[in-house]
């Protein structure tokens, strides 16, 4: 009795999330699926108009820019964090002196919320206010820092926030891998000569790679969802030069009464995720077969 | 939950029916706005303090958050989940739209016991009726097409208000060569729409902007006075200082008054800054029309009355109805405001020079047939158009695109979008 009760027990107590989760998060999904292929405008209508809403996202300029914004800045922020992660991680390995402390502060970003990292960048990106004013009173009179006004850098300011961001956060997921690899492999390598240079690009970096993974795949969620930063950095201006697929989504859906609309570029930004985490997925499930 | 609450909201109306029937109810109203900085907040009490004095309970329900978005999406749950408040600020076409899916409720009563037909202008009229029955109530008019001066600075160069856009830039490019910012901007996407407006009223004229922004006629907005609109935006764009990209438009506002630049194309909310600041208009700044054929873009604020049941809500809504374009508060409110009354028949003592040539104008515009809704404050269009105007005003003003090419993307934008 008391070991059916102990089979059964983990499951009662996981059942109500599950639900939740199923019902809330699943069925939002269908439900916002559903309603990208209706005609709801202000309010959720239910007549089901096939593909129009997708039709029409998809010749919207605004829209363009927004994925075109997503494709620059995702691919710069994951690529520009890892590197910076890496780096840092490595110079932090070096055995040095107050390491938790600096580890700390570098991990330290990571705790701040976007909106705020994107109010005290708008500040120091500012030309009248921030770096631009302080650089050029030092002596400097032809620096030039308007990345937040120009059309076409409004969209690096914004890669340039995130990295700082989480540039941090990359560190100490390498910082605990670089920890955990075989130092008697790293021996054996020094006592054949190999130079440390050598070692951290030919055996560290290489066995790394399920890190690399999860750090893209955690980042490129973080790029895809990122929406604040854009609201408190640039507002997605100037004009609309800067916006992602998440203002757009949120713009249609609760500012213009375009919810099928709103909802297709919901469905759309799904899809990126997915056509991100499944080849993710299917790689770790598959891999775990094989052990 | 919508069984359930509906259930239970005429429970409590049968209750207070059964209980309460010999008597008459108390009016009673919740209202849901998102005035809830300064000015507006004093002048939401004085409405909360008239309806008290008449036997209401007032429950406040305010949403912060300026704009109204955070409201727009409160106001959508209550009303899917059948309990929306008694009086809602939500103004233009959003109104129309409420009414389509049948939430408003008829004022018709209050309307004909109170004469409103024969104090509001038409322009205002067609903005809170629908199938003509009033289903909400003005509160004020702003006025758009304003310019705010530096009498000082324009005095520099020898110049005064424009009256013409020629001028205007004839007197733009003195203050250049002067090295004075010519033009105050925000480069926010509703402020670009602004300027953008008041260029369509003013290049193009009162039938062109009826035509091109208000019933959106595709000749007129693909036409040779369209690309006109975009070269003068393209000059705007040249009288503007290079910090502009996401200034507030208060921020602008501040630079005339500090002398920095001359001139402002904005609301005359902007006219509660220079108040804020003890500036006199005439003597420290000066308020004029942007040029125009004696158009008059209005902006109008009001409060729609949702369906609500039970004697005592009902109640409550006809009476704060009564109390929002009532004399009384149209004065307090629009003081506080620095808007003008929505009704023409306001005593003028208490109000300001600006205020009073804004009443003086819109009159004579009321008369003349050119008072026209705002497009980029959403009185001329709802959501979706108006959003795809902003879309290429802002576009435009911040690239380097041609004016051939904005009237194209503007004609596919507009048709898109409808």
């Amino acid at each position: 009795m008391t070991d059916r009760i102990a089979r059964v027990l983990p499951q009662i107590v996981v059942a109500p999330s599950f639900a939740l989760i199923l019902f809330f998060v699943y069925g939002f999904i269908v439900w916002t699926g559903y309603i990208s292929l209706t005609k709801s405008k202000m309010l959720p209508n239910y007549t089901v108009i096939g593909l129009r809403p997708y039709e029409r996202l998809f010749q919207m300029d605004r829209w363009t820019v927004a994925l075109e914004n997503l494709f620059i800045f995702g691919f710069l922020f994951i690529f520009v964090a890892i590197v910076i992660g890496c780096l840092l991680a490595i110079l932090l390995d070096q055995k040095i002196r107050a390491e938790g402390f600096i580890r700390t502060i570098y991990l330290y970003p990571m705790a701040i919320s976007f909106i705020i990292t994107g109010t005290a960048w708008k500040w120091i990106m500012n030309p009248s206010l921030g770096l631009e004013t302080v650089i050029r009173g030092w002596g400097w009179e032809s620096f030039s820092f308007g990345w937040t006004n120009s059309e076409t850098l409004a969209v690096y300011a914004l890669v340039m926030a995130a990295v700082w961001q989480s540039a941090g956060f990359v560190m100490a997921l390498f910082l605990s891998a670089l920890r955990s690899v075989d130092q008697d492999i790293i021996k054996a390598a020094s006592l054949d000569g190999a130079s440390p240079w050598k070692i951290y690009l030919r055996i560290i970096l290489p066995s790394m790679r399920p890190v690399f993974m999860s750090a893209v795949v955690i980042l490129a969620h973080l790029a895809i969802k990122s929406f604040d930063l854009v609201v408190a950095l640039t507002g997605g201006g100037p004009g609309y030069s800067s916006t992602l697929p998440a203002n757009f989504m949120y713009e249609m859906t609760f500012r213009r009464n375009e919810i099928a609309v709103g909802a297709a570029s919901a469905m759309v930004m799904l899809a990126t995720v997915a056509a991100i985490m499944v080849p993710y997925l299917y790689s770790e499930l598959r891999g775990k077969k094989h052990v | 939950m919508k069984p359930f609450s509906k259930a239970l909201v005429s429970a409590i109306a049968l209750a207070a029916a059964v209980t309460a029937a010999p008597l008459k109810a108390d009016p009673k109203a919740e209202v849901l706005h998102y005035w809830t900085s300064g000015g507006e907040a004093k002048a939401v009490k004085a409405l909360q303090e008239a309806f008290a004095a008449r036997g209401g309970e007032w429950v406040d329900a305010p949403v912060a958050g300026g704009g109204g978005d955070a409201q727009a999406a409160v106001l959508r749950a209550r009303v899917l989940a059948g309990d929306p408040p008694a009086a809602v600020q939500i103004k233009g076409p959003n109104i129309q739209e409420w009414a389509e899916a049948g939430a408003l409720a008829d004022l018709s009563n209050v309307a004909a016991s109170q004469n409103w037909d024969a104090v509001l202008p038409d322009a205002i009229q067609n903005i809170v009726k629908y199938e003509g029955n009033y289903v909400a109530v003005p509160v004020n008019v702003h006025r758009v097409d304003w310019i705010w001066a530096n009498p000082e600075v324009l005095a520099k160069v020898g110049a005064s208000v424009p009256t013409t856009w020629d001028e205007f830039n004839a007197t733009a490019d003195k203050l250049l060569a002067a090295g004075i910012i010519p033009l105050a901007h925000g480069g926010q996407p509703w402020q670009d729409a602004t300027v953008f407006e008041t260029v369509v009223l003013g290049i193009g004229g009162v039938d062109f902007y009826r035509k091109a922004l208000v019933e959106l006629d595709m000749d007129a907005l693909g036409s040779d006075t369209m690309v006109k609109v975009f070269d003068q935006m393209r000059k705007m764009r040249g009288y503007v200082d290079p910090d502009f990209p996401g200034r507030d438009w208060n921020l602008a506002t501040a630079m005339v008054m500090r002398g920095e630049a001359a001139m402002q194309i904005m609301g005359d909310w902007a006219k509660g800054e220079f108040a804020a600041a003890g500036k006199v208009p005439g003597k420290d700044y000066i308020c004029a029309s942007t040029p125009s054929e004696n158009g008059y873009l209005l902006n109008s604020d009001s409060f729609a009355m949702f369906n609500v049941k039970g004697d005592d809500l009902i109640a409550g809504q006809n009476l704060l109805a009564e109390l929002i374009l009532g004399t009384e508060f149209q004065e307090t409110f629009n003081l506080f405001k620095g808007s003008i009354p929505a009704r023409t028949d306001v005593s003028r003592g208490a109000f300001d020079d600006c205020a009073i040539k804004s009443m003086d104008d819109m009159v004579s515009a009321a008369d003349g047939g050119t008072l026209l809704g705002s497009m980029a404050h959403e009185i001329a269009q709802a959501g979706a158009v108006r959003g795809a105007f902003i879309d290429i005003a802002t576009a435009h003003f911040n690239s380097d695109m041609s004016s051939q090419e904005a009237v194209e993307k503007l004609v596919k934008a507009i048709k898109l979008a409808q």
